[in-house]
């Protein structure tokens, strides 16, 4: 029981973590909640399910369809909805109001085009089990895990190795200073969001299996905000640490608790981390420089 | 006589004068029924709006969970009606106390930071507050609080959002908003200046969150029932655009925003997505080409007029 509770728990918590990743990366270059991401999962989720059922494609190249489209979309949100506030050097309260009238366009454009209904993948790819030492765990449990981190690692390396990631990491510190070297920080941004949409594409699609398809489902992305507050807003190893800390601690109170406390319960967590630790795991702004 | 007070009083004759007018037309009955619904909701959201501009026009912070406050304030005045069965008024405070008392709790932790931590606080907050209520049998839980005695008409809402305007308004004017406008424009300068940065940014979002509460409470005191759908994220986001649209800072602003988008929500009452749609596209093409919303941080006020007749220039000078 426990096992079966962790694993459902770091599936969960490897999810969280690939939503808390993507937001932080864009945090940590422009500074601002991207309150789109959740829409842009959604999208990617509903790009993955139609590839899949309507297109007839194999699994595995609808996941890659799903990541492209959304790493696209994510693309085309920040082109149309962030460069100019950025070229303009506004406030990251208007880049909220943007992101957060993005959200509710997308949500609302699904509504209008697509539905509200609830669309499931099929029964073969969510609900095979294998047995663990005695517990029960789903396969696709299994993969959510194994494709979070390794789709993680995969960032890791090419922030740490590519020439455009160690850009990234220099204009997370500072951007000015990065554009004087001769940073062309418009096409940086552009690979930041493209990054991040490519693992909003891929949590999309196994939020999308684990649970359903529908127009309100980006708004499980509060849980990646939580988590990457957790970690230190910023940081990304902190948003894996943090990702994994609110699922795992998440299933466990749902599991041995009561599943109605669950989203109270994670909502408390970030109250009372902000006010003992409110730099969060890794926390690297707190203090503003002048 | 100050400057200041002459022109709080014409503001209130004008205030008093259009409620007369209102309510004449409303006993008239030559506004139709759905319309004076819809007056007194321009009311109702004219105290959401200007307390959400408060925290995020005047203060500079962003919330987004004005929703869950006003779920408190809806919650808490149906608790005292229905249950206790007290009169209306002691509702109604107690509904804006209740939602003050949520605001310093969940503001001091989070205000303290940068403007984001508060932006998904209070996005949490409004999502738990409307999970918690759903769960709480005792006010009626997923199927709604029944059964609420429509106390709220035209006067009671007219008078509060007159009450709530004043109030703001003269904070603002007072050396508390004048702090708070500096937070906006500065906050570090303005710590450097000796301002406690986070008593007044707590300080703000309490007032705004017991305006909230208010507001609830005449909310659900209107439509017979409290429903948790009611106060989900997309409430916090309408008002959230009313601010937007009419200019962070400006409450004259909040008021025309207000009007224009209930105007828009009353004509399409039926094409919820295409309302929304249209309101989200309204916040993306104003953060492209005119961020400062409508009216900016400017107010429109009764010295127009004397400025337009170009006779209390002098004393406007002097009221600076």
């Amino acid at each position: 029981m426990l096992i079966q509770t962790l694993v459902t728990g770091l599936a969960i918590g490897g999810i969280y973590a690939l939503m808390a990743v993507g937001y932080s990366l864009v945090f940590s270059i422009l500074n601002f909640s991207n309150f789109a991401y959740g829409s842009i999962i959604m999208l990617g989720a509903y790009v993955g399910y139609y590839l899949l059922m309507k297109a007839g494609l194999p699994l595995a190249v609808s996941v890659a369809g799903s990541v492209m489209g959304a790493a696209f979309l994510c693309y085309l949100n920040e082109r149309m909805a962030y460069s100019t506030l950025r070229k303009r050097n506004a406030a990251s309260l208007y880049f909220m109001i943007s992101a957060m009238g993005t959200a509710i366009f997308l949500e609302n454009l699904v509504y209008a085009t697509i539905g509200s209904r609830f669309y499931a993948f099929p029964e073969i790819i969510t609900q095979q089990n294998i047995t663990f030492w005695g517990a029960s765990i789903g396969v696709l449990d299994v993969f959510a895990i194994v494709f979070s981190f390794t789709a993680i690692y995969m960032l890791h390396y090419f922030l740490q190795h590519s020439r455009v990631g160690i850009a990234i990491r220099a204009a997370s510190y500072d951007m000015q200073v990065c554009q004087l070297n001769g940073v062309n920080i418009t096409r940086l941004v552009g690979w930041v969001f493209l990054l991040a949409g490519a693992l909003a594409g891929l949590s999309g699609m196994f939020l999308g299996m684990k649970y359903m398809v529908y127009p309100t489902m980006g708004w499980i992305t509060n849980k990646a905000y939580i988590a990457a507050v957790i970690g230190g807003l910023g940081s990304l190893p902190g948003a894996v640490v943090g990702g994994l800390i609110l699922g795992v601690l998440e299933t466990l109170v749902s599991t041995y608790v009561s599943s109605v406390i669950r989203d109270v319960f994670s909502f408390s967590l970030l109250v009372v981390l902000l006010l003992v630790l409110p730099t969060g795991l890794f926390g690297k702004y707190l203090e503003e420089k002048v | 006589m100050r400057i200041q007070t002459k022109t709080d009083l014409a503001s209130l004759a004008c205030g008093l004068t259009l409620y007369a007018l209102l309510e004449g037309l409303i006993l008239a009955d030559i506004i139709p029924p759905y319309w004076q619904l819809n007056v007194i909701r321009v009311c109702i959201y004219i105290i959401l709006a200007t307390s959400l501009n408060l925290i995020n026009g005047i203060t500079g912070q962003f919330s987004i969970g004005h929703a869950g406050f006003m779920a408190i304030g809806a919650y808490m005045s149906a608790i005292m009606t229905v249950k206790l069965g007290l009169p209306f008024l002691v509702a109604i405070l107690t509904g804006g106390l209740a939602a003050a008392l949520l605001g310093f709790l969940i503001g001091l932790p989070t205000l303290r930071l940068s403007g984001d931590y508060l932006a998904i606080a209070t996005l949490g907050l409004g999502e738990i507050i409307r999970i918690t209520i759903l769960n709480i049998s005792y006010v009626g839980g997923a199927s709604g609080f029944m059964g609420i005695p429509k106390y709220t008409n035209f006067t009671w809402a007219f008078l509060l959002m007159l009450f709530t305007l004043f109030f703001i308004k003269n904070f603002v004017n007072s050396t508390h908003g004048r702090a708070c406008i500096a937070i906006r424009e500065n906050e570090i300068a303005a710590e450097a200046m000796g301002v406690n940065t986070t008593k007044y940014k707590v300080l703000a979002f309490t007032i705004g969150a017991a305006f909230a509460g208010v507001a609830g409470a005449l909310f659900s005191h209107n439509f017979y029932m409290a429903h948790p759908t009611s106060f989900t994220f997309m409430q916090s986001f309408d008002i959230l655009t009313m601010v937007v649209l009419g200019g962070l800072g400006s409450m004259t602003g909040s008021i025309v925003g207000v009007i224009a988008l209930t105007g828009i929500s009353a004509y399409m009452a039926d094409y919820p997505e295409i309302r929304m749609i249209i309101y989200a596209l309204l916040l993306i093409v104003l953060m492209l080409f005119r961020p400062q919303g409508l009216f900016g941080s400017k107010e429109i006020s009764l010295r127009i007029f004397s400025r337009l007749t170009g006779g209390e220039r002098r004393g406007a000078a002097q009221g600076n």
